[in-house]
């Protein structure tokens, strides 16, 4: 009979402890996005007056008529990238990599880059904490992650202001969200937790999904200001109080009432429609 | 000149109930405990840091010929600032500038600028030979005005030592090119923006904050156009780096570390919050009306106040004097 080996069970005890971390599956990877959930809103873009499904606040609502999208024509807001809330609703092929401390061979951080204006973002593994308030906020935020199991939980703070859909709805800087990522063999998800004291009345949450994809090669993209309307100093476009010229258009267009354009969390449930 | 600015300041009532206010602060200010005043410091890049705390933030650039500030805070915080410049440097304080003449943003000018050079000792004090030893203490000449115009003013010894009139001043030190621009009628009218030109940081003061609307010191000359104009300059001077993060950074009068998207939003809100209160001006509304509006909403619940030094009626109001008044 084999003397029972001490260092051998001792291998064992080790993997045995070891197993719930090796329920965390590898996020690495080439990812193409899957446009099938909210497409509209995604590709061609939302319409103007386009709120439903937004728990947004009186205040984000006044905010986002008075948005006219020539205010995307000044250099300053030309090379605005989606901040990381946003970031997965665009054009949003992206790759996933991991950084990895070669001696303890501990994971540090993932690292993502999305296609459409190349943010690139840090979700760090290695349990530091958030900067404190004064420091700087930035479009992709402070992002750190755990396991949860086979899912990846990643909170972000520090973010800009940004938007809650690209048609002057606004988030802002004081919001944090959360996200769970879960890998299903080829497919990932993730889903999006937004908290917002400023600009929302409830979390905002949604869910994007990604096919992985070996052969996709995301370009370099170099965004730089051009004077597309020559203005004086200081001119900031934007739709003065009961004055927006597409307030009715997307109701319009799709029958629909003005109180459910206009967004709010009750336009967020099936209750609503019905 | 001064006694002409004096009695022009004097006469009119709003002045007044803006001087009353600036009074009661600053009488508030002598009860205010500092006991649990923390001085954080943040490195922002290059040889900039920024020293947070109760009050204007601090700018500090650091360097072999010595420490350079922008603005003091409060007087009683005074050891706990210095005791923050010395976990970054031991050289002597050799210039001190001021965005402008609040309390808050000068009150431990005379503290600091004696303490630099009084601790320094052994050889750096070569460094003070002919200054004084003393740090220089640098602002637009209308700071001056603005602190005679104060009632409980801040000790002489920490009144600017080295003013200028013109559009700007430069200075070279820590082997930086510093550019300190003159920002005409804004906050007041002594404000100066701090451009660190080879660690690519401004320093605004109390022309751009995180925390609130912009305080219009009408009294002393602050309009809301001066602060729009100072911050369409700054956007002018800002450049963002790669994929618009960075870059050019941007420390505010109060709040948080920005760059200049964070400007680029703050320009907007106030330009949109003008425009609205201009077309009810244009259509004959009286301020009543004009606030019936609610011109701010959509920006209150973030920036807004309803009580303390400076609410967001005193805002409309302020400029809708100054607009009526055009
Ligand atoms: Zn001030």
């Amino acid at each position: 009979m084999k003397k029972f080996n001490h260092s051998k069970f001792c291998l064992l005890l080790i993997l045995v402890i070891a197993l719930p971390a090796q329920a965390q599956i590898d996020l690495s990877g080439e990812w193409a996005a899957v446009f099938h959930e909210d497409s509209d809103e995604r590709r061609p873009g939302p319409e103007m007056v386009e709120y439903q499904g937004i728990p947004i606040t009186e205040a984000a609502r006044r905010r986002a008529l008075s948005w006219s999208p020539s205010l995307l024509t000044l250099p300053e807001h030309q090379c605005k990238p989606h901040p990381s809330d946003y970031g997965s609703r665009g054009p949003s092929n992206m790759r996933i990599w991991k950084e990895i401390n070669s001696e303890s061979q501990q994971l540090i951080a993932y690292h993502t880059r999305i296609r459409w204006q190349a943010p690139e973002r840090t979700i760090w593994m290695d349990g530091r904490d958030h900067p404190p308030e004064y420091a700087a906020h930035t479009w992709q935020g402070f992002s750190t992650g755990h396991w949860e199991g086979s899912i990846l939980v990643v909170r972000t703070t520090h973010l800009k202001q940004g938007w809650a859909r690209r048609n002057g709805v606004p988030r802002s800087d004081l919001a944090e969200f959360t996200e769970h990522f879960f890998r299903h063999d080829n497919i990932m998800t993730q889903v999006v937790i937004v908290n917002d004291p400023v600009y929302l009345t409830e979390p905002f949450i949604r869910t994007n999904n990604w096919r992985i994809d070996l052969t996709q090669q995301i370009p370099p993209y170099l965004c730089e200001t051009v004077t597309e309307i020559d203005r004086p100093q200081g001119e900031v476009p934007h739709y003065l109080p009961g004055q927006n010229p597409f307030l009715r258009e997307h109701a319009e267009r799709y029958n629909l009432p003005m109180d459910g354009v206009l967004g709010g969390a009750e336009t967020m449930y099936p209750s609503f429609v019905e | 000149m001064i006694i002409n600015n004096l009695k022009k300041i004097r006469s009119t009532i709003s002045a007044a109930i803006c001087f009353y206010l600036l009074v009661s602060s600053v009488a508030s200010l002598a009860q205010q405990n500092f006991d649990d005043v923390e001085i954080n410091v943040l490195h922002v890049q290059g040889n900039i840091y920024m020293l947070v705390g109760e009050g204007g933030n601090i700018t500090l650039q650091a360097g072999d010929q010595g420490v350079l500030l922008v603005d003091t805070m409060y007087a009683p915080l005074s050891d706990k600032v210095f005791a923050a410049i010395r976990t970054i440097s031991d050289k002597p304080i050799t210039y001190i500038l001021n965005t402008h003449g609040h309390p808050d943003h000068i009150g431990g000018n005379a503290n600091l600028a004696m303490m630099g050079s009084n601790i320094a000792g052994g050889n750096t004090i070569d460094l003070f030979a002919g200054t004084g030893e003393q740090a220089k203490i640098v602002a637009h000449e209308n700071v001056v005005t603005n602190i005679l115009a104060q009632d409980n003013p801040i000790p002489i010894e920490g009144w600017p030592t080295d003013t200028y009139y013109t559009a700007k001043k430069d200075l070279f030190f820590n082997g930086e090119a510093i550019m300190i621009i003159h920002q005409p009628n804004a906050h007041t009218d002594g404000d100066s923006l701090i451009f660190f030109r080879r660690s690519d940081v401004i320093s605004t003061g109390d022309i751009f904050t995180t925390t609130g609307y912009p305080f219009i010191d009408a009294a002393n000359g602050g309009t809301l156009q001066g602060i729009l104009n100072a911050l369409n300059n700054v956007l002018d001077m800002a450049v963002p780096a790669d994929r618009q993060e960075n870059g050019t950074m941007i420390i505010p009068g109060h709040g948080r570390l920005t760059d200049e998207a964070d400007v680029l939003d703050y320009r907007d809100m106030l330009t949109i919050i003008r425009d609205r209160i201009a077309y009810r001006v244009d259509q004959g509304d009286s301020l009543s009306q004009v606030k019936a509006t609610e011109p701010t909403f959509d920006y209150d619940v973030r920036y807004g106040a309803d009580s303390g030094f400076w609410t967001t009626e005193q805002f409309v109001e302020a400029i809708y004097n100054e607009l009526s008044a055009q």
